[in-house]
């Protein structure tokens, strides 16, 4: 499946937008497998008790998923997005 | 305790400061007569840099802890003083499954020198992480994250002040690296004689005015915690409710700020230590009055220094601004060197650093139109 990485997370993949990964069932596997390839990276967008953080989304071909758990079978793309507002 | 050696303060050196601030980090390095200063940086621009210290023991390793508005927690470290940056492999965090989630690292400090590699990392919410390896992986100190009392004493992680509740103030007894003292907001002091294995604490003489009890085991809110290098068995705070001084083996803390004007008052949130005589402090008050404003009394910034150990204080005010200046000085913005005649130098919330090479007697604006600064250490 094809991973859209934002610019706040770009400095692990070396300045990549895109990183396409074998097939995996669940979010929390694609993004361990992301993690395996680019260290430290999931950890800044999923806490210690494997929650999502607060100011990040991440949409499954669209769809918001706010679950580690959420299935990712016959999904095409996983797009992470950070959450920025005030000053 | 065993009986206890003090090493070696490290000679004097050229003043570096590292500067902390809510956009990234900044480094500001003068000449040998700290009258000129280069300002370098940013670095980890975007980043909220909570603290950035350099190790004493090396000379050449510094650490920052950062985050960002939605990036999780972490630390990065050099090995070059501040040229490249590698980001730590396991930054501190809770132990899965204890429902507890750091939110940032907001206190760095290095181990007893004769430990080179050890650092601790105090966070928000109140937890103590332990580094072996020059900060690339930390592990929870167990003694004090898992004691069954921690959260009698702190309260939940919703609890505390509204940054959020800190762990701060991480001290080593040079004399000995299982003697540990730290500092909570809240929760108040506490010390450990086993490496951190187990805690109790060390509030006795301190008010807790936001408490019913005027006199509570534990509770308080220190705002900053200094231990003295060359006279450990010294240590100050300036707290919510006061300024205080101890001398151990002594179990009550001393209220100090008594003695401060009473149009200034003994509330601030920083306070730096003279590197060598145990009797001389500086702090930098702030407003309590009414709402809790938190800014230069009357907008008149000053610092105030103590030559005597807290029995009178001066005020320093010489080149600071004389009306309309309304600045914080956060906890952790206040730092000296170690130059004979001692600088002292802080960061303000409004982006400016101010220095002083003559002990506090004068005041320079070194730096302007910085972001919000949280952190300024001597490097």
């Amino acid at each position: 499946m094809k991973v859209l990485i934002p610019g706040l997370l770009r400095s692990y993949t070396a300045g990549a937008d895109t990183v396409v990964l074998p097939a995996h069932p669940t979010l929390d596997a694609a993004l361990r497998d992301l993690n395996a390839r680019y260290p430290g990276l999931r950890f800044r967008v999923v806490d210690e008790q494997d929650a999502i953080r607060p100011h990040i989304k991440m949409f499954v071909d669209g769809e918001l998923a706010r679950r580690l758990d959420t299935p990712l079978a016959g999904s095409a793309e996983l797009m992470i997005v950070g959450a920025l507002s005030g000053g | 305790m065993a009986a206890r050696k003090t090493p070696p303060v490290a000679a004097p050196k050229r003043t570096s400061l590292l500067i902390a601030t809510r956009k990234g980090l900044w480094a500001l390095g003068s000449d040998a007569a700290r009258r000129s200063w280069k300002l370098t940086g940013p670095q980890f621009l975007g980043h909220i840099v909570h603290h950035a210290v350099a190790d004493p023991r090396d000379d050449r390793t510094m650490l920052a802890a950062a985050r960002t508005g939605h990036l999780g927690p972490t630390i990065f470290r050099s090995r070059d003083r501040g040229r490249t940056w590698k980001e730590a492999s396991q930054p501190p965090a809770f132990e899965a499954g204890s429902g507890r989630t750091v939110d940032h690292s907001f206190w760095l400090a290095a181990g007893h020198a004769s430990e080179p590699g050890v650092w601790y990392a105090g966070t928000s919410p109140q937890g103590l992480f332990r580094s072996t390896d020059g900060g690339a992986s930390w592990t929870g100190v167990k003694g004090f994250n898992e004691h069954p009392q921690r959260k009698t004493w702190c309260g939940g992680d919703q609890d505390g002040t509204p940054d959020g509740p800190k762990l701060h103030s991480v001290l080593v007894d040079p004399r000995d690296p299982k003697h540990l003292y730290i500092g909570m907001s809240s929760g108040g002091v506490f010390e450990s004689s086993d490496g951190g294995a187990d805690w109790a604490p060390l509030n006795k003489g301190v008010k807790a005015l936001f408490q019913p009890d005027p006199d509570p085991p534990f509770g308080h809110d220190p705002h900053c915690v200094r231990l003295h290098p060359r006279a450990p068995d010294r240590l100050y705070q300036q707290n919510h409710c006061g300024i205080y001084r101890i001398d151990r083996p002594a179990d009550r803390w001393t209220d100090i700020g008594a003695a401060m004007p009473k149009s200034v008052g003994p509330i601030g949130f920083p306070m730096v230590l003279h590197p060598r005589d145990p009797d001389t402090l500086w702090v930098f008050p702030m407003d309590d009055s009414d709402v809790w404003p938190r800014i230069s009394p009357g907008g008149k910034p000053a610092v105030y220094r103590s030559v005597n150990g807290g029995k009178t204080w001066q005020r320093q005010a010489t080149g600071l601004p004389k009306a309309q200046a309304w600045w914080t000085v956060k906890r952790q913005a206040m730092t000296a060197d170690q130059a004979p005649t001692v600088g002292v130098y802080f960061g303000t919330t409004s982006g400016e650093i101010w220095g002083s090479r003559d002990e506090g007697r004068s005041w320079k604006c070194l730096v302007r139109n910085l972001p919000h600064i949280y952190a300024v250490e001597a490097a």
